[in-house]
């Protein structure tokens, strides 16, 4: 097992080392740069600046220096929030995406599940239309459509209560979470909902369902011990993939909520060239990915005792 | 699991009652509530460039001189001052303080300007330095950054000498560029300067009392202020930081901020609720560029005069731009550019060029001829990417192939790769525009001069640069505007661009909020002589 761990681990680092170098040559390579501006400056301004972000040095030494210090954990400054480094700005934004990203993970997950078993349970009827109907709008309609008609919701909810029940945008307390997380959520339950409903399907129809109906087991019990549990496994199973995705891809949701996470910067950066911030969200998300990918990779070998025993067997 | 997560949402539920937001204006604390567009992206008086660090900055620094109720050049931490064609003197005010308690000194300017044009900070802004003697040089490496024009005489008297006559310059001492720095403040922190509100110092009305990145802001009244008894403001609160307009838009709807931009998209519906829309002119020129350079087709004289007699830039601000104070464009100077007491216009009208279609296919004729060309190769506009450009770009390709036949390319690039085809002069068109940085005609004078920078295209006229530099460093307020006037009607006249519109703002208030005012110069929104009712 330790062995497995620990090529999983290299190979995680070798896949990081990768992204980082693609990211920087495909970077450098589009045109434009971070330092100009809709103001044009004079060519010893721009000098000045070249040579204040290292910019003035060859490609292949700055890619030397940017190796350096990433293996030193360093980023560098910025070149859009000047005087920020990109260590920072990763630390204090990355909690704030994760929050988010995390509850509507479990919003997702819940939903998903509870929704799920309804479809199944009363399969061709009223609430599985209903909810199978909702699914495609959520799959369907982009989430910053789905992120401005939630926030009209609120200002027409405040408006019809009376008081500020719901903020409408901005970030610090829970009240702030519930209505973001739930909408950077809603494609993944939808998702979820449907792997949920073929899952408890196919599990109704399977023989120690009938073992169980057979045996005098009320519906609830036959339900609870014996679908319910079987039947969340692939859900499980792509929640792994899903954490990464989910805690990472807010853009939209943080620009509408007014929420400080990093998915805005990784968003912004791209589409200013700020260099240090590309690299620093890039390695930084490529490297959280590659781990939970591990993670989950290890995690199955203890789940699962066929895995282990199939690992084993080949090692 | 999913038991205990449900049960943790339950118990968390009530958080949602209890969280309050607080109002977007408070009468009895004096305090406003307002969402920013963007962080602001630096702090650091002497490298900033942008909308939103200037606005903040406004409001928290304050220069020699600085703008009053009603936009005008008023005493700042200078109480008096004297300006000659050689250089000029400032007596600062000696109860101006520090946000920590010192005095704000003579030296605090010195320092700070040679800060701003030492190569080692490498700011952009640097060049609005250059009147004071020996800047460029500087800004180049090839003088110690002490040779700079400026001297504290003694604490509260700075002199400054001139490269060349400057007759500008009161206006440029407001610029954020030029405000103060206390060099003790600014070495202690090195590169982390102004990176956090307890890394940086304060000497306008407010400070910055708060500051967690991209989320919240807050502006408290500064004691210290020497003006303090001037500013009725307590707390100006920006809790909410989006560049979604309908974002914004919901939040002012939901009363969580005192005012709130419009768009196309939402104005329809501010209109429908009543609210009191208000307009206010950016200062903001936005123009058609020709390339000049060798081998480029509009490079011919007659082919750009054939453009310009079709162009009608009212139809393009009326029926594609279709937002409430926008301006049609017929002239360099936009309608908020000053000469004397009102509107430089008013006292130098543009000559207009009337739509003309029958004399445009007669420019266009005789630009073939020139050419040699049977039939015009296609046009290449470059662009923007966003709506809005797409939509205006679409509208000159119309215009062009419906009136004079001419096939336009339109090229929509995002930000950074038009800006670096518009430096390697990778069009024949390009869509510009230029916000003024000072309140003086110069500001757009300047900008098709041989040696500027944003000159894209490459226009090169020697009656031009002549006029520019008379405009430059005349102390003849009549000459200068005579000046002005040269530059208006070469413009005209050449064609280096085409002017198309005067942008606008509109925007939603509270009406308790008063006072407030938009401003082209010095920070917008401007609230030091703000109150709520």
């Amino acid at each position: 097992m330790a062995a497995y761990i620990l090529r999983r681990l290299l190979s995680g680092a070798l896949t990081i080392w990768f992204i980082a170098t693609a990211t920087f040559f495909a970077m450098h390579a589009v045109p434009g740069d971070p330092l100009s501006n809709e103001k044009a400056v004079s060519p010893e301004i721009r000098a000045n600046l070249e040579r204040r972000y290292g910019l003035d040095q060859p490609l292949v030494r700055q890619y030397g220096i940017f190796l350096g210090n990433m293996l030193r954990g360093d980023f560098g400054i910025s070149f859009t929030q000047e005087n920020r480094r990109v260590n920072d700005i990763i630390r204090e934004h990355f909690p704030v995406s994760a929050t988010l990203g995390l509850v509507a993970l479990i919003m997702a997950a819940v939903g998903g599940v509870i929704g799920g078993s309804i479809t199944a349970y009363w399969r061709n009827r009223w609430p599985d239309h209903l909810l199978m109907l909702l699914v495609i709008a959520a799959i369907s309609v982009p989430s910053f459509v789905i992120a401005a008609l939630a926030q009209l919701g609120i200002v027409g909810l405040n408006r019809v209560v009376g008081l500020p029940l719901l903020p409408v945008g901005g970030w610090g307390t829970l009240s702030h979470l519930w209505v973001p997380a739930f909408v950077l959520g809603l494609g993944t339950m939808a998702y979820l909902l449907r792997l949920m409903r073929s899952s408890l399907l196919e599990i109704m129809e399977s023989d120690y369902v009938v073992t169980a109906r057979a045996k005098g087991l009320s519906p609830r019990q036959v339900f609870f011990r014996h679908q319910l549990r079987n039947a969340v496994l692939p859900v499980v199973t792509e929640l792994g993939p899903t954490i990464a995705a989910i805690t990472t891809g807010g853009f939209v949701v943080e620009l509408v909520f007014a929420i400080p996470g990093l998915g805005r910067f990784f968003v912004q950066a791209v589409q200013q060239l700020d260099y240090t911030v590309i690299m620093g969200t890039t390695v930084f998300y490529g490297a959280f990915l590659v781990l939970v990918v591990v993670a989950v990779d290890i995690l199955y070998g203890f789940i699962d005792p066929r895995i282990r025993l199939h690992k084993r067997a080949v090692s | 699991m999913a038991r205990q997560v449900l049960l943790w949402i339950l118990i968390c539920l009530p958080a949602v009652v209890v969280a309050q937001p607080s109002a977007a204006v408070d009468a009895q604390r004096q305090r406003v509530v307002l969402a920013l567009a963007t962080e602001p992206p630096s702090l650091d008086a002497m490298v900033a460039t942008d909308q939103i660090s200037s606005f903040v900055l406004s409001h928290v620094m304050e220069g020699l001189l600085q703008y009053g109720p009603s936009g005008e050049l008023t005493a700042g931490v200078a109480q008096r001052w004297e300006l000659r064609p050689d250089g000029a003197r400032f007596w600062l005010r000696r109860d101006a303080r520090w946000s920590d308690g010192k005095p704000v000194t003579a030296n605090d300017f010195v320092f700070a300007w040679r800060r701003a044009v030492n190569p080692e900070t490498a700011s952009q802004y640097a060049f609005i330095l250059y009147p004071i003697a020996n800047a460029e040089a500087i800004s180049r490496g090839e003088l110690p950054v002490a040779a700079l024009g400026v001297e504290a005489v003694n604490d509260y008297e700075l002199a400054v000498r001139f490269s060349a006559p400057c007759p500008y310059f009161l206006s440029l001492t407001a610029f954020m560029t030029y405000y103060p720095a206390r060099e003790d403040v600014v070495q202690r922190w090195g590169r982390a300067y102004a990176s956090d509100h307890d890394k940086m110092l304060y000497n306008g009305p407010y400070t910055l009392s708060r500051w967690v990145h991209s989320a919240h802001l807050t502006l408290s009244k500064n004691p210290r202020y020497w003006n303090r008894g001037a500013v009725a403001l307590s707390e100006i609160d920006m809790p909410y930081i989006t560049s979604d307009a309908g974002a914004q838009y919901n939040l002012f709807k939901d009363g969580r901020i005192a005012m709130a931009a419009l768009d196309t998209g939402t104005l329809g519906d501010a209109v429908e609720r009543g609210y009191e829309v208000q307009q206010f002119l950016t200062g903001s020129l936005f123009f058609l560029q020709f390339n000049f350079r060798e081998g480029r087709l509009t490079a011919n004289k007659a082919l750009r005069k054939a453009i310009q007699a079709v162009m009608d830039p009212a139809l393009l601000v009326y029926k594609v731009i279709g937002l409430p104070g926008v301006l049609p464009a017929y002239s360099l100077f936009p309608m908020t550019v000053r000469g004397g007491e009102g509107p430089l216009r008013d006292v130098h009208p543009e000559p207009r060029i009337r739509y003309d279609l029958r004399r445009a296919r007669q420019w266009l004729a005789q630009a073939q001829r020139e050419l040699g060309l049977e039939r015009m190769p296609p046009l290449v506009l470059l662009a923007g990417d966003s709506p809005r450009a797409a939509q205006e770009a679409e509208y000159f390709q119309y215009l062009l192939s419906k009136a004079l036949g001419l096939e336009v390319r339109i090229d929509a690039q995002t930000f950074k790769q038009r800006l670096e085809k518009m430096g390697r002069g990778d069009f024949d068109i390009v869509v510009g525009g230029w916000g003024p940085d000072f309140d003086d005609a110069l500001t757009f004078a300047d900008l098709f001069s041989s040696w500027n920078e944003n000159n894209r295209g490459r226009y090169r006229s020697d009656e031009y640069d002549h006029w520019v530099r008379i405009a430059q460093q005349s102390f003849e307020p009549a000459q200068r505007l005579r000046a002005f006037a040269e530059i208006q009607r070469l413009v005209v006249e050449d064609v280096p661009i085409l002017p198309t519109y005067e942008s606008a703002n509109i925007y939603v208030q509270h009406p308790r909020l008063q006072g407030m005012r938009r401003s082209i110069f010095g920070g917008d929104p401007n609230f030091r002589y703000a109150r709520v009712q």
